[in-house]
């Protein structure tokens, strides 16, 4: 059913297969939207059931084209994630700065991704609203209206001072941070996880997650463009294929692990 | 389409009727109530004339006589007859001893009856009432129920000649709401937070709405509410569950009741209670069809066996929580409601407008690009059908493709998402026990056709491949369906075509008939289930305008369904406007003119339109459909 094998040298383009996950209302269309439109909205509906986009993107060797699922986060739909991930060579899975919960749920989907999917599946973690802390308003350096006028002076540290506890609700005036980065990202180093603080509001970091991922993901793993966007058109959603999930199976950690890429 | 979609769409109309009947039984056609009415009618019709004289006040064309004025005022009740008699409300009690005050004490802030003077007299609410409360189960707050049954018989026969004196004012409400033109857009803004604004104001808001929808579960806990929050309408939810329940436990189910001029519907579906609560005018047959639509998002999102199993493992089961990120869907199919749907009106659908082969040959193009999987395939522009092809044992269902619609156009979901979509969808009317999947992908007809439109086409000028499949795993079959299919159409020329039918609008009247009097029509071809009307411009562009449009076609809608009307055609004139119905075995005609339209004249251009419609029957409506 699928096309060509792996082995094939890197060709200039080559597709990637990328799902984002994560609890509802993190941002996960907005990433998508900022990378691939450029845009954002403000008040943005709920995703229903999943969207799928495709987009771009140079690298020095190589043209990725990214085919993104951007699923809905609500719970009901959380049966259907097996169909997007199963033969994903990346996921992003994201997580609201302002909520901690969002992280714990981020968390789960981490190790769903790495008992059920592709062994060889990069996974980005990405902590998004920071335009929403005081970080955001100084990266971005357009500070947002929601009565977030701290000082940027404040910022300096505040990445510290939000450091300690995981949930500082106190951190700075304004702030409205409850993750703290030093957190998520010891998490991510636990789990080898790429991570990024991201603002899809003010597009702070957005491209780079999807360019990280694009260079994360072995290039032995790559199928040739044309090849694989024929492959996705006459093959299904998933549907467990062992000949792909040898060809995927070259990434870089947890390999060992993962005999059936398609535990699902 | 072919018989049996035709079949299939003409139950659920017959559905739609059927409801009625069910009211109309469920209202106490009783003995005395019957006894009274006529009564009624040998005392108002050709009693008293009205105050205000110069006005031809009702006119049936058909000779039903006495009943006409009376239909034509009680127009907004679905139960004829029982209606026309006993006053049996508070309300009514209220209006006639004395209760004058009791309105103004309600301090309704938009005062829909600021121009009506007479309103006290009698006030079509009142009669509303009556009819309300003619509903068996529906019977008034117990704490009046004596003080009725004291005063039923009296207030009958008071009430008779005074509201007939009425009538020419006040039979038809819209008018009254001229003043209330301009705020009509407040009434879909957010009502704001308790934080932000304080309580009082939020309140204050929220009641100021004229439309409200609630679901609870019968167990109490609030699940969804067009306006406002949880904390905010929970006193309310509490209220309502008690005055359900109440009437629950001693077996006599509550459907409706009326307060002044707001009326309120209770539809309770298993584990589920849904509650309309309108001060615009509508029948309770017209309400209890909304409630049921919400009831079917519902399902939509979850499935029966779900929703049943949820609550039948805990009562308590806070559905919140399942329904997440769907709320926008019954938010925008509530709106749809609240500003006049003529599709929901109707129970039937509206098509584009082209030429029979043209839609042959998209016909076709859908049917050579079809893949295995495919159950259904719909090409949409704007919410009015362009194709449909099916397979030959299933049919479609209207309340089925509004679902669709109102997620795929009304709701900026899945359009703003860009891309395509791909959506577990219940479709209740198919099978409310599992999901289809169904694709979506938007067309952009602007610019260089097939391209996936981005989000500045507007709502009407979009078109939507939607393809549905019974298979989870099968979007990139479908996609790929798509793609050809879209290829396919640029070929021969379809998109175009699309594209300049959906330029070109729908017709207005003067298009139709040059130099008529009509403003604006709604044609129901019954056979095919489709519904076809004329544009809303120049009369009806603004939102307000186009729910008194509504309002008026609700009216007509209602009286001339009234189980007991027996009427063909229907003509009512009021100080805004002159309207008439007119239903047969094969359409429903509903037109509306300037309030001062010659008769003769409105008469003459409804067959004008007739006649039209059945020249374009071929173009307007899809009969037969691609069938697999």
């Amino acid at each position: 059913m699928s096309e060509s094998t792996s082995t094939n040298t890197p060709k200039p383009s080559s597709s990637v297969k990328l799902v984002l996950l994560g609890e509802a209302a993190v941002g996960k269309s907005s990433l998508v939207l900022r990378f691939v439109n450029n845009d954002f909205q403000e008040n943005k509906e709920p995703t229903i059931g999943a969207a799928f986009l495709t987009q771009k993107c140079s690298l020095p060797t190589r043209t990725i084209k990214f085919e993104i699922w951007d699923t809905a986060g609500q719970e009901r739909f959380a049966s259907l994630a097996p169909m997007y991930y199963r033969n994903a060579q990346a996921a992003l899975v994201v997580y609201d700065v302002t909520k901690p919960s969002s992280l714990t749920k981020a968390k789960h989907w981490v190790a769903e991704l790495q008992r059920q999917a592709s062994p060889g599946i990069v996974i980005a973690l990405v902590g998004n609203k920071l335009d929403l802390t005081n970080d955001g308003n100084e990266a971005s350096g357009e500070p947002q209206a929601d009565g977030e006028q701290q000082p940027p002076a404040a910022t300096a540290d505040g990445d510290d001072a939000a450091g300690e506890p995981q949930e500082e609700q106190d951190a700075t005036p304004g702030d409205a941070r409850k993750v703290s980065t030093r957190e998520a990202s010891s998490y991510a180093d636990e789990e080898g996880l790429l991570f990024f603080e991201t603002s899809a509001k003010t597009g702070v970091n957005v491209v780079e997650v999807f360019t990280a991922i694009a260079n994360a993901i072995p290039e032995s793993s790559l199928k040739s463009g044309r090849g694989a966007g024929a492959g996705t058109g006459q093959t299904t959603l998933g549907g467990g294929r062992p000949a792909e999930d040898s060809r995927v199976n070259l990434g870089d950690r947890s390999t060992a692990t993962a005999k059936e890429g398609c535990a699902c | 389409m072919d018989s049996e979609i035709k079949n299939q769409l003409q139950d659920s109309l017959g559905g739609n009727d059927d409801s009625k009947d069910d009211i109309t039984c469920s209202s106490k056609s009783s003995p005395t109530m019957a006894a009274s009415s006529v009564r009624e009618r040998s005392t108002s019709p050709e009693g008293p004339p009205p105050p205000l004289p110069p006005r031809p006040n009702t006119l049936n064309l058909l000779d039903e006589g006495a009943s006409s004025s009376r239909t034509l005022r009680q127009s907004t009740q679905s139960a004829l007859q029982s209606r026309a008699t006993t006053a049996v409300s508070l309300t009514d009690i209220a209006s006639h001893d004395g209760g004058k005050e009791s309105y103004p004490a309600r301090g309704l802030p938009g005062t829909l009856r600021a121009k009506a003077s007479l309103s006290h007299l009698a006030s079509p609410r009142g009669s509303d009432t009556a009819d309300s409360a003619s509903v068996k189960s529906s019977v008034p707050q117990t704490d009046f129920g004596e003080v009725e049954n004291v005063f039923s018989d009296f207030v009958a026969t008071e009430s008779g000649p005074m509201q007939h004196d009425s009538t020419g004012l006040l039979q038809f409400p819209e008018f009254q709401a001229d003043d209330v033109d301009d705020d009509f857009t407040e009434e879909f803004e957010p009502v704001g937070d308790v934080g932000d604004e304080g309580e009082n104001e939020v309140l204050e808001n929220w009641k100021s709405k004229r439309k409200h929808y609630l679901i609870l579960s019968a167990a109490g806990k609030p699940i969804w509410t067009r306006h406002g929050d949880g904390g905010l309408i929970s006193t309310y939810i509490g209220v309502i569950q008690t005055i359900i329940s109440f009437y629950e436990d001693s077996q006599d189910r509550l459907n409706s009741f009326t307060a002044g001029d707001t009326k309120f519907v209770i539809v309770a579906k298993g584990p589920l209670y849904l509650v309309a609560i309108s001060r615009i005018l509508e029948s309770e047959t017209q309400l209890k069809l909304q409630l049921e639509a919400l009831y079917m998002q519902i399902l939509s999102t979850l499935t029966l066996p779900s929703l049943t199993h949820l609550f039948s493992v805990r009562p308590s089961t806070d559905l919140k929580r399942p329904l997440q990120g769907s709320e926008t869907l019954l938010s925008t199919l509530a709106d749809s409601f609240t500003k006049g749907s003529p599709s929901t009106l109707l129970s039937a659908l509206e098509c584009l407008k082209i030429r029979k082969a043209h839609r042959q040959t998209i016909n076709n193009a859908l049917l050579k690009t079809r893949t295995n999987s495919l159950l259904y395939g719909l090409v949409v522009a704007g919410g009015r059908l362009v194709s449909v092809v099916r397979p030959r044992k299933h049919s479609l269902h209207p309340g089925d493709l509004q679902l669709i619609f109102n997620m795929v156009f009304e709701a900026e979901a899945v359009k703003a998402g860009g891309g395509e979509s791909w959506i577990p969808v219940c479709l209740p009317g198919f099978n409310s026990s599992g999901y289809l999947y169904m694709y979506v992908s938007f067309v952009d007809l602007r610019e260089d056709a097939g391209n996936v439109a981005d989000d500045t086409a507007t709502k009407e000028e979009s078109v939507a491949v939607i393809l549905i499949s019974t298979d989870k795993e099968r979007f990139f079959e479908l996609q790929e369906m798509r793609n050809s299919f879209i290829e396919q159409l640029e070929k021969d020329g379809s998109l175009k075509i699309m594209k300049e039918a959906i330029d070109k609008g729908r017709p207005k009247t003067t298009d139709i008939v040059p130099g008529t009097v009509l403003h604006h029509f709604l044609y129901k071809s019954r056979g095919n289930v489709q519904f076809t009307m004329s544009s809303y411009e120049p009369d009806f562009s603004s939102v307000s305008r186009r729910r008194r449009l509504m309002s008026t076609y609700n009216n007509l809608h209602a009286s001339i369904h009234s189980k007991h009307a027996h009427v063909r055609v229907h003509h009512c004139v009021s100080q805004s406007s002159t309207s008439l119905a007119w239903v047969t075995p094969v359409f429903q005609l509903y037109c509306v003119a300037g309030p001062n339209a010659n008769r003769n004249a409105l008469a003459h251009s409804a067959s004008k339109i007739v006649q039209w419609v059945q020249q374009e029957e071929e173009r307007l409506f899809i009969i037969g459909g691609a069938v697999f």
